[in-house]
């Protein structure tokens, strides 16, 4: 059904960490694995080893340059995948029914088994997140890993998406962001958090953390202390036997 | 109207069966979960549990199954049967392949077991292979370390006894400062990323120092976008401001290093600059308590630090520490004196220095926590400088890199942070003695027919006297290690052996035996001349080398010019030993080691290397591999041998598990249900070390007895950090005519130059003999996170991240040379060029041209079409860089190493660049090599198409 | 915007059909359109080229034979819409098309006919919508968009009605008119939509999409995910030079407006020749909206390039 839910019980999603992404691919690789198997399996490609390899991802991780006013570069990591936004158009504008956002939880999904493949709900998408599949002739997109999350199969402390069980640095985290206390939200309150694109108005679940600097309060310079006549070198000794011999 | 939507199944099966053992997508070593389903390997996941990953996987990790269902993986043993590179072969069987192998390796060691050369790549079971050469009695094995990272492991391991590499970590819980020097992720790289993870979150500062800002460096708080090769001259002005400001440990220095010890002030004298030492050979200090010299080894807290001492026989002496407050105040290494050179402004250095000050004695990390020091003082706090640093291959493959990477460590250890809380820790069995009592063996009188080396091949000379020479003192290894041109080179030097070999410099051979190394393309030093040398044919139009055998798991380039070829099997079809006595998988708290085992069977003709050189073995009969009656000793193959071989009584492959039920570990008798156990534990096996043995480990009396009744250890006593390197000076004295051994009259300026024994920069070797007006930029290369050096290429899904490299320039010299992105560019080097295309950026340091590591191939290989974008416009820097040095004075031309280690200087590349023109096509551009039997590659791949189809 | 051929021949001949069928209900209810076989012709080959534009546009489709799920979601979905008006509008037109096939006399053809008229424009302006109600193409996301479909499917139609009664020889001088004034109209329109799109530089940053570069700095991508495209890339990231493009505007205002115009003047001032000029003036105008059609898509940036180099979408 594409018409959006009137609320959703949940905001499941994941919260990116830009300041720790260092870009090694773990998240797309891992959800690659999972999902070629999984709910919308296969994410097929295409001329494999051939001149144009090319296929169906749900996770891809770009790289920037930012560069400040003051004309400082920066490299940033960007993994980019659905965000499952609250208002978004990929789900109304599905003439079949096959893509829908879940009552419970807020998942964006395409029904693989519905899906016409006409591939209007990625062109509605600002994201660039829906990945048609050339050979399975349907849409494939990002499930939040809705076949681990809840699956009494595997050992609970795994029920996150396959990313984020695969992030090393922690630059993943998932959870319900309609629930101000939970831990994701938290960190989006005190990081700032931001959308993509907010102004676009889908209102993004996935949140993004910037990138920050931390740095050491030292003294400015190190100053060279007071001393005896004498060269630096005998002014390093003096102080060594000082020091020792207190 | 309600909301309607489909009913799922949210708890679908994932998989019949779990299987954990570890990972081999690179060298990391993680324990991974493998999934299987209907007998297909159908998902892989990090294992919670293990020491290493603690649950978590990487970009190449998660893509284990397409590597396990590779196109390019071999199908059965092969005999060539066209010209070397046309991939003509023939498949023949297990038995004619081993009898083969046999009959051309039982002839060289019946006659001249020198003429075996056998050097293995990216494996991880050294402790085997070596053993194995060793029996064989072939002065010529080694693995890849000489063109990786003995720089870093001989820098490490002289000084304190550890190491960056592998042998340690920072302390990712505790510190608060955090240096990282050139390190890519293939090495550590799931705790590298995990501790960048934790620090970045705690708050901790993160400076990076690399020319490059990608990877890790991208994360970093600090950049220092340093110029390639100068590193040493940043570290010497930042220890140069530590003097200076007189912001350094001195307690630390006094109680665990050699800089009170004094050093022989006689010019000329055969023991100029050794220590000055008593009747036992203890090394002399003056002890302010005793008012007389005192012995060095007892860490006395009253030791002067300074002065000049007149020695007991009259001469003079001075400290250590003495020597190195020379050195690093010299205006030389003054903030302003090295920013040009560096490329980072003195402002810059003086704000690391004294934010490195700072944190290190304002900031201190008191952990309350009794321990016993060495010399039995006991102490009731942990005191910690919290500065953690870490190295690699940048600073590794330059020719300058030993005495860089020790002058690291000497920075680490002047701000007292070397295992210390928040420092820099080690990772049982480390630390050991400096300098490490492992002595190479192989010298001329050690090669005998049929006869075994006396010992391993590979150590850590204490001077000349452990060089390995030939009766005339030229070098009797192939490689020329352990000779006057490498003399300190602790991993061998494999770059140098193929082109050796076909000059029939210092010799030629009959054999040569190469396992997992793809010396035909990016593993070698100058590609084309290595590809010319395994096919250079005498006057008689047969090869010089006669014999190649090749044993890999997939079609790499180097597969067709071997002439039999022993197809290994994936790592998901074997067993492996990741061993204490190789390179084990220990954490700083944690000793460990862990196994492979075939969690799939294979389903080609294929063997696991490991059992086959066992085989091999007893089909030579080499000792250590039969009986008495000459039977094998280990007919279960690699599994049989990782649990009943005996190093020495009680200490085997594996540590863990050991004793008749496995409830010993470290020493214990043989345990026949080992493997199983282990099995049974993840395929791993982790002791926790007791928390009063956790720090100050080079002198934890508790840490270090418990070493000795563990077997990791051979001495009781503290390990003392080494600041002044005396077997370096040693050489240095042979160099200046002191002493029997004598190197030749054209090495002696290079000997005298380079050893010296406080670390110092100097000039790469290439930089040095070039033109660098004309070729004004440095070349290297770095590794991207979801490859290992060139297997990611044959796997569909990481290909596909990286299909091409480009040449990446910054911005400024891609305005200079008029080239916008994906311009096509030649790059130059005194050796040859390449065509490439070009991308500009601005995070990387002006004077540095750089591209991703590996991505270029060769038509033919790893199951790749001969339209594929590695091959056609992806390129290897490999060809740029010569094996060899210029010829300097004399004409002669050293090998393009580190001239202490022997390190490929793979980083000391110098370019030139301007546009091109013409065709799109990367240049040089090889012939296609001919693909064999190997069956055409499929043009899709759904891989998981038929689990779905099944639970619908 | 990718510009997916069989997109492009469904939009022309349905468009096309569509204007038909529109002009023939009205000058049938307006008594003007000659009954019989002319009649019967004229809505066959309206349903022909709608019919023919429907199936291509299943061609682009992964699995056309899931189609008919395509009509429940009229609710939210224009495209829904789109399928249901178009299968609605073929119960009226059928019905017609029967009709006067066997040339019953029945008293209701108006009502068939002005529902047809009604069916045709809804379903142009819900193909028009499809477009139009993307906010992530800012060339499409116009209100100009469904009247430019509008117009067009008006003005090829109002062409293929006039070259048909041409045809048989019933070219009246109030076809000369309808055409002239449908051709000026959408010719008109299509130069406002383009100016308008040419005004608008996009209202969204690479900046606002990745959240980077902060106030006043830039971001620009470094490496892309993967090195060779892939389907958001080829899909969204199609590029047309400017040079060409502009080329291909101005041959596409010669032979959607000029050509037909000049055709249908020289018509008015000499009816004699109008079959062949009617002909010339409808191929070049097929020739012409095709043209348009593949520009409309080729012009159209997507917000998504903006992760992909894009500086404004």
């Amino acid at each position: 059904m594409t018409c959006l839910p009137k609320k959703t019980d949940k905001k499941l999603g994941l919260v990116i960490d830009l300041d720790i992404c260092v870009g090694c691919q773990a998240c797309a690789t891992s959800c690659k694995e999972w999902n070629t198997s999984g709910y919308s399996a296969p994410l097929s490609d295409h001329d494999p080893y051939g001149a144009d390899p090319s296929g169906a991802w749900l996770n891809r991780i770009h790289s920037f340059e930012a560069t400040s006013a003051e004309g400082l570069a920066k490299t940033v990591h960007f993994p980019r995948s659905c965000l499952h936004c609250e208002e978004p158009d990929c789900v109304t504008v599905c003439p079949t029914g096959a893509s829908y956002k879940r009552e419970e939880d807020g998942i964006v999904l395409v029904n693989p088994d519905t899906c016409i493949g006409c591939k209007l709900c990625s062109w509605a998408c600002p994201y660039g997140a829906r990945e048609y599949d050339y050979d399975d002739g349907v849409m494939k997109k990002c499930t939040l890993c809705v076949d681990r999350i809840y699956n009494e199969n595997i050992p609970e402390e795994d029920r996150v998406p396959s990313c984020v069980r695969a992030c090393p640095t922690g630059a993943r985290a998932f959870g319900d962001l309609g629930d101000p206390n939970s831990e994701v939200s938290q960190s989006v309150a005190e990081r700032d958090g931001f959308n993509l694109l907010d102004e676009f108005g889908y209102k993004p679940v996935n949140k993004y953390l910037p990138p920050r600097i931390n740095s050491v309060q030292a003294a400015p310079a190190v100053e060279e202390p007071a001393a005896p006549d004498g060269s630096r070198l005998e002014k390093l000794f003096a102080w060594a036997d000082k020091a020792l011999s207190r | 109207m309600a909301h309607k939507q489909p009913i799922l199944d949210t708890s679908p099966k994932v998989s019949d069966e779990i299987r954990q053992t570890t990972c081999y997508m690179c060298a990391c070593r993680c324990g991974i979960n493998v999934h299987l389903r209907d007998g297909k390997v159908n998902y892989i996941e990090g294992n919670r549990d293990h020491p290493i990953n603690k649950g978590v996987i990487c970009g190449k990790g998660a893509s284990g199954i397409m590597q396990h269902y590779s196109p390019a993986r071999l199908r059965a043993p092969m005999k060539r049967v066209g010209p070397r590179g046309s991939g003509q072969f023939e498949e023949i069987s297990w038995d004619e392949a081993l009898e083969l192998a046999t009959e051309w390796l039982g002839n060289v060691r019946k006659t001249d077991p020198k003429k075996l050369a056998f050097f293995t790549g990216r494996d991880q079971s050294q402790s085997l292979t070596g053993l194995w050469a060793m029996k064989y009695g072939t002065p010529n094995f080694a693995a890849h370390g000489g063109f990786c990272s003995v720089n870093m492991a001989a820098g490490g391991l002289y000084t304190f006894g550890g190491g960056f590499w592998e042998f340690g970590d920072p302390d990712w819980d505790y510190t608060k400062y955090f240096m990282l020097f050139g390190v890519a992720e293939d090495h550590a790289s799931n705790p590298i990323k995990k501790g960048i993870g934790k620090i970045k979150k705690r708050g901790a500062k993160f400076v990076s120092v690399n020319p490059v800002r990608t990877g890790y460096n991208a994360v970093a708080d600090e950049w220092v976008g340093i110029r390639p090769g100068t590193d040493a001259l940043f570290v010497g002005a930042l220890i140069h401001e530590l003097f200076r400001a007189q912001q350094i440990d001195l307690d630390y220095l006094i109680r665990y290093t050699n800089s009170p010890w004094l050093v022989i002030q006689d010019p000329g004298a055969a023991d100029h600059g050794l220590f000055a030492r008593d009747a036992d050979g203890n090394p002399l200090v003056w002890s302010n308590e005793a008012g007389d010299f005192g012995s060095g080894k007892v860490s006395d807290l009253s030791a002067s630090l300074t002065g000049t001492r007149t020695l007991p026989d009259g001469r003079t002496g001075r400290t250590v520490f003495e020597l190195m407050a020379e050195r690093y105040l010299d205006d030389e290494y003054a903030p302003e004196a090295v920013e040009e050179r560096t490329g980072v402004p003195a402002t810059q250095i003086r704000k690391i220095a004294a934010e490195l000050a700072h944190v290190a004695f304002k900031e201190e990390v008191i952990i309350e926590r009794e321990w016993t020091d060495a010399w039995g003082r006991k102490h009731d706090k942990l005191i910690g400088r919290p500065i953690s640093m870490h190295a690699m291959r940048g600073i590794s493959a330059h020719s300058n890199g030993f005495q860089t990477c020790r002058m690291i460590h000497i920075l680490q250890i002047l701000l007292g942070s070397i295992d210390c809380p928040g420092g820099f820790r080690y990772k049982p069995p480390y630390p050991k003695q400096t300098p490490p009592n492992l002595i190479p063996h192989g010298a001329a009188g050690d090669i005998k027919p049929e006869m075994p080396l006396g010992g391993p091949h590979l150590g850590f000379p204490h001077g000349p006297h452990h060089l390995l020479l030939d009766e005339d003192g030229g070098p009797n290894r192939l490689d020329k290690g352990f000779s006057w041109d490498a003399p300190m080179s602790a991993h061998g030097l494999m770059h140098m052996v193929i082109n050796n070999a076909a000059n029939k410099d210092p010799y030629g051979i009959d054999v040569l035996f190469m396992y997992m190394a793809n010396m035909a393309w990016n593993s070698s030093m100058n590609t084309p001349g290595t590809i010319d040398a395994l096919t250079k044919t005498d006057e008689n139009g047969d090869y010089v080398i006669p014999k190649i055998i090749y044993s890999d798991a997939y079609y790499s380039e180097t597969v067709p010019f071997a002439d039999l070829i022993l197809p290994d099997t994936t790592y998901l079809e074997r067993y492996d030993c990741i061993s204490l006595l190789d390179r084990p998988i220990s954490e700083p708290e944690i000793l460990a080691d862990s196994i492979r085992y075939p969690v799939v069977e294979p389903d080609r003709d294929v063997r696991g290397f490991q059992t086959v050189l066992i085989d091999l073995g007893a089909r030579l009969g080499l000792p250590g591999f039969v009986d008495d009656a000459g039977a094998p000793l280990y007919p279960g193959g690699y599994p049989d041998y990782i649990v009943n071989h005996e190093r020495k009584p009680g200490i085997g492959p594996l540590a863990g598990f050991r004793g008749k039920d496995g409830s010993e570990y470290g020493v214990g008798e043989k345990n026949p249900d080992q493997l199983k156990q282990y099995i049974e534990n993840g395929s791993f096996w982790q002791q926790k070390l007791d928390p009063e043995h956790a720090y100050f480990r080079h002198a934890n009396r508790g840490y270090l007895d418990w070493g000795i009744e563990k077997g990791i250890r051979l001495t009781p006593d503290a390990t003392i950090f080494q600041l002044y390197s005396e077997p370096v000076q040693r050489f240095r004295l042979a160099a200046e005519g002191h002493g029997d051994r004598q190197p030749p009259e054209r090495a002696r300026d290079r000997i005298q130059t380079y050893f010296d024994p406080l670390p110092f920069w100097y000039e790469p070797m290439e930089e040095s003999m070039v033109d660098t007006d004309k070729f004004s930029l440095h070349a290297i290369t770095q590794r991207p996170m979801h490859m290992y050096h060139s297997w990611g290429s044959q796997n569909a899904w990481l290909r596909q991240i990286t299909a091409q490299n480009r040449l990446y320039i910054h911005t400024s010299v891609g305005k200079q040379i008029g080239a916008k992105d994906d311009d096509w560019v030649w790059l130059s080097s005194h050796q040859g060029r390449v065509k490439c295309q070009v991308k500009l950026m601005d995070g990387v340091n002006p004077h540095t041209v750089w591209t991703w590591n590996a991505i270029g191939k060769r038509r033919g290989a790893w199951g790749l079409s001969d339209d594929a974008p590695e091959s056609n416009q992806g390129f290897l820097l490999n060809h740029l860089i010569s094996e060899l040095l210029p010829s300097g004075g004399g004409g002669y031309r050293y090998s393009n190493s580190d001239p202490i280690t022997g390190q490929a200087a793979w980083f000391d590349l110098r370019v030139s660049i301007e546009k091109a023109d013409g065709d799109e096509k990367t240049e040089p551009f090889f012939e296609p090599l001919g693909t064999g039997n190997q069956k055409p590659s499929p043009l899709k791949v759904a891989f998981g198409a038929e689990f779905r189809r099944k639970a619908r | 915007m990718h510009p997916a051929y069989s997109v492009i021949v469904f939009t022309t001949s349905s468009g096309a059909g569509y204007g038909l069928l529109f002009w023939l209900s009205l000058a049938h209810m307006a008594g003007r359109l000659p009954g019989g076989v002319m009649a019967f012709v004229a809505i066959t080959l309206a349903l022909a080229l709608i019919t023919a534009g429907l199936v291509s546009s299943t061609l682009h489709l992964g699995h056309p034979e899931r189609a008919i799920g395509a009509f429940s979601q009229w609710r939210s979905s224009w495209l829904s819409r789109e399928g249901v008006a178009a299968v609605a509008t073929y119960i009226p037109a059928g019905l017609l098309g029967l009709i006067w096939l066997v040339g019953a006399e029945v008293g209701f053809t108006n009502i068939l006919a002005m529902l047809s008229a009604i069916g045709a424009v809804a379903t142009v302006y819900c193909t028009g919508m499809i477009y139009g109600s993307l906010r992530t193409i800012r060339q499409w996301n116009k209100g100009l968009t469904p009247v430019v479909y509008l117009a067009l499917a008006g003005a090829t139609g109002s062409l293929l009605l006039a070259l048909l009664m041409s045809f048989f020889g019933a070219a009246a001088a109030w076809l000369g008119a309808l055409t002239l004034v449908s051709l000026v109209v959408a010719g008109a329109i299509k130069l406002a939509y383009w100016r308008q799109i040419d005004a608008d530089p996009g209202q969204y940053t690479a900046e606002m999409a990745t959240g980077l570069g902060g106030q006043g700095g830039s971001v620009v991508p470094l490496d892309p995910p993967h090195t060779k495209p892939n389907f958001v890339m080829r899909e969204m990231g199609y590029q047309v030079a400017r040079k060409h493009a502009a080329r291909l505007r101005r041959l596409s205002i010669i032979t959607l407006f000029v050509v037909p115009i000049g055709a249908v003047t020289m018509v008015i001032l000499a009816p004699g020749a109008a079959s062949m000029l009617y002909l010339i003036a409808t191929l070049a105008a097929a020739w012409g909206v095709a043209t348009e059609r593949w520009l409309f898509f080729a012009d159209a940036d997507h917000v998504s390039q903006l992760f992909y180099g894009a500086t404004r979408a």
